[in-house]
């Protein structure tokens, strides 16, 4: 991002609306940006001299919103997503940090991947970029990856991506290495010989469509494993797309015990449930797959009291060929990083979860995994999500700036807009610099 | 937050309540349960004629779309749209050309550029019939011929006529639906049929290795012990294991299995005297089910052979007549808007 750098120049004052700051919401006092920073945050911002002024009445001002789970598909992908598109697609959802899964082609298991990905990031991207490494060589749960190496490229997560490390002595292994470097590890839970060839969780829906279920017990028997495992080795664990209510309070019991464990959940785990695929729709195969209603409501419990952290995209392109075709047959994943804002205010609007909560697990909550503070005080990078929780937007095929068109919602207006995303106090959406709200 | 219609009615019936499609039994109701028996009533004579036709699909392309192989099942379908005046074109598409989900979305293009009227789908994958429903243009009607572990509601339908030949009705009858219903298409259809149809009690009877989860809010009681399972009876379904199920540690040997869920003359004298005996077929004799019973008196296994040719015309002939309603309903919105 170094040209934006050195656009950085003009300073903005943002006037009026709802303000963030990480940890609670106020009326905004006056913030004035100046040098890809924010200068003044108090009501002398509105005295200080700006090149342009920004009246947010109406509107929440937040820090930029960070997804600890994320995917580029650059390198290797191109027909589902690259850099520059899923990074505008990012921007356009308020998100100004993405970790990207390490599950690109080749994969992100050294420290030259690391720095093709970043350098295509600095050219191509409009969001800042932390590539995730993988834990393990070619993701294949074998051998261990240039750990140090990634870490000095710049990766400050390690993971497996939607693979397992299915031995249970390389993940002991894999733990145990990182700890060395002091590097945080991810994980989605799953125990690949419980999940079999299942797409959909186990259940009265697949019970009834003959659909190939993946028990409950394949994350949990993994979460049991993963958590007794990072207590022996200490190495700070994060466990990624939780599904399950029982792995919820597997987590809660750990992390009482002290073990280091953080946890973060996907949005769309929090909205639908295994009632999506009742009419075979393909866009809602995901992994781990939507499960109950009571495993909804677990994770929602989870996110409010704090226990899961951070709230996640999982944002999964794909071009439409891989979703057209029985459900089976399809790929997993969705197209969520636009909708993520969206469907968190319908879940607000509906009193499943606090606006507070919700905005904590998008900004601080995964910063803090990443050991950075996210927070918007004076000083820190202009990083910056200005939203309008009234306004309605369409996610049409259009609209959606991602490759992948397979959003969790296409039929009707989804409302919370957002109306700018700075990151260094650039613009980076509305895409190409537009009027005053 | 499930804003989508689930049900698939959306897809298979007209706005009239008509078939347009023939997909599941999901959302049937009862009353079009029973026109589907009423219809294949009526068509049962046609099969004793000399001169075994009716026109209602004269000028008709029926392509049958096999995707999975099939010979009872595809060629019943084959006799039921040749009594049925159609033109029948048989496709034997083997699954692994085609395992690709690109692959069936372009054998759908190639197929539709044949001017057909109407496919048969028999597909591994759960839903694959639901999916070219979605994908065909209007004006196409397909028939589920079984989907993976889905449904098979033609199966179901001529399970349910020999049903209500040999018993007359539905209600007060105790049917149990015996063997691998973890992995039948067929169980499931049953389940709901008959769930559907009144009938007292659906019983499935399985080693819990067969047997899906929550398999009772299918609709049915589920019962470990055959013997105690067989008790009142008037309806005994036994479901074809297939031989890969040992492989997967699901059961330790066919012996194992037949002594405990096979049906043999000795548990069959356990239900009410009149109980039936059926199997959707091909019947593995000494798997799940003694010779003596198959070709035995209370069997009406050969009939439901027979009913099948009655319920696939039927249901071909009723999803076509709901297509073509909405065709001339189309039409006339059409001149309608225009004058």
């Amino acid at each position: 991002m170094s040209d934006m750098n050195s656009m950085a120049g003009g300073s903005l004052r943002i006037t009026g609306g709802t303000l963030f700051d990480g940890q609670i919401e106020r009326d905004n006092p006056g913030l004035l940006i100046a040098d890809g920073r924010v200068a003044i945050l108090g009501a002398s911002a509105l005295e200080a001299s700006a090149d342009r002024t920004l009246d947010a009445s109406g509107c929440v001002i937040t820090p930029g919103f960070v997804d600890l789970c994320c995917n580029l598909r650059e390198p290797g992908n191109g027909q589902k997503g690259n850099i520059a598109s899923e990074t505008l697609a990012a921007a356009h959802g308020g998100f100004t940090t993405v970790c990207a899964s390490p599950e690109t082609s080749p994969v992100n298991d050294s420290g030259a991947v690391t720095h093709l990905i970043r350098e295509a990031a600095a050219s191509r991207g409009v969001v800042r970029v932390l590539p995730v490494g993988a834990v393990t060589r070619g993701l294949k749960g074998e051998l261990l990856s240039d750990m140090a190496g990634l870490q000095k490229a710049g990766c400050k997560l390690l993971g497996n991506g939607s693979h397992t490390v299915g031995n249970a002595r390389i993940l002991r292994r894999c733990m145990a290495y990182a700890e060395t470097f002091g590097l945080t590890v991810m994980f989605s839970p799953e125990n690949q010989a419980l999940a079999a060839d299942g797409y959909a969780h186990d259940g009265q829906v697949t019970t009834r469509l003959g659909l190939l279920g993946i028990p409950e017990v394949a994350e949990t028997a993994a979460v049991a494993e993963m958590l007794l495992l990072a207590e022996e080795t200490g190495v700070k664990l994060h466990l990624s797309q939780l599904s399950c209510a029982r792995s919820v309070e597997m987590l809660e019991r750990a992390r009482k015990q002290g073990v280091p464990v953080t946890a973060d959940v996907a949005m769309h785990q929090l909205v639908f449930t295994e009632e999506a695929l009742a009419g075979f729709d393909s866009r809602f195969h995901v992994q781990p797959p939507l499960r109950s209603e009571a495993d909804r409501q677990a994770l929602l419990a989870g996110v409010e009291q704090g226990l899961i952290e951070a709230i996640v995209s999982q944002h999964q392109p794909h071009d439409s060929a891989a979703k057209q075709a029985p459900l089976p047959a399809t790929e997993p994943g969705l197209s969520s990083i636009e909708s993520v804002l969206s469907l968190g205010l319908e879940l607000v609007a509906r009193g499943e979860l606090s606006r507070v909560r919700l905005l904590q697990a998008l900004t601080t909550g995964p910063s803090a995994i990443l050991q950075e503070s996210g927070a918007l005080v004076e000083g820190a990078v202009a990083d910056l999500c200005v939203f309008d929780p009234e306004q309605t937007w369409q996610p049409s095929a259009k609209a959606l700036m991602s490759v992948g068109k397979h959003a969790p919602v296409l039929d009707r207006p989804l409302r919370g807009r957002v109306e700018r995303t700075l990151v260094q106090g650039q613009e980076v959406w509305p895409a190409s610099s537009a009027p005053s709200l | 937050m499930t804003a989508n219609d689930h049900s698939p009615n959306h897809l298979q019936l007209t706005r009239g309540g008509q078939l347009r499609h023939f997909l599941t039994l999901d959302g049937l109701s009862r009353e079009l349960l029973t026109d589907i028996l009423d219809t294949a009533d009526s068509f049962i004579e046609v099969g004793t004629r000399s001169i075994k036709k009716v026109p209602l699909l004269r000028g008709r392309t029926v392509v049958n779309l096999f995707f999975e192989p099939s010979t009872r099942t595809r060629s019943t379908f084959e006799l039921a749209a040749k009594r049925l005046s159609a033109d029948v074109l048989n496709l034997d598409i083997s699954t692994s050309a085609t395992s690709k989900g690109e692959s069936l979305s372009d054998t759908l293009l190639n197929l539709e550029a044949m001017a057909s009227d109407m496919f048969v789908v028999r597909h591994s994958q759960s839903g694959a019939p639901h999916f070219i429903a979605e994908s065909v243009t209007p004006g196409v009607a397909i028939i589920n011929a079984g989907d993976g572990r889905h449904s098979h509601p033609t199966q179901a339908m001529l399970d349910m006529l020999t049903i209500r030949q040999n018993k007359g009705g539905f209600e007060g009858l105790k049917v149990a639906i015996v063997g691998d219903v973890l992995h039948s298409r067929v169980a499931r259809s049953q389940i709901r049929a008959l769930n559907e149809l009144g009938v007292e009690e659906v019983r499935v009877i399985a080693p819990g290795t067969l047997l899906p989860r929550d398999v009772e809010s299918l609709g049915c009681t589920v019962e470990y012990d055959m013997e105690r399972g067989m008790k009142d009876l008037d309806v005994v379904i036994m479901l074809r294991l297939q031989n890969e199920r040992m492989e997967g540690a699901l059961l330790p040997s066919e012996r194992e299995f037949f002594r405990l869920y096979g049906l043999t003359e000795d548990k069959l004298a356990l239900a009410k005297p009149d109980c039936i005996v059926m199997h959707p077929g091909p019947i593995n004799r000494g798997v799940e089910i003694e010779s003596s019973v198959a070709d035995g008196p209370q069997s009406v296994i050969l009939s439901q052979v027979t009913n099948g040719i009655a319920i696939r015309m039927a249901v071909m002939s009723m999803a076509m007549g709901g297509q073509m309603s909405e065709r001339q309903q189309a039409q006339t919105e059409n001149e309608g808007s225009r004058a």
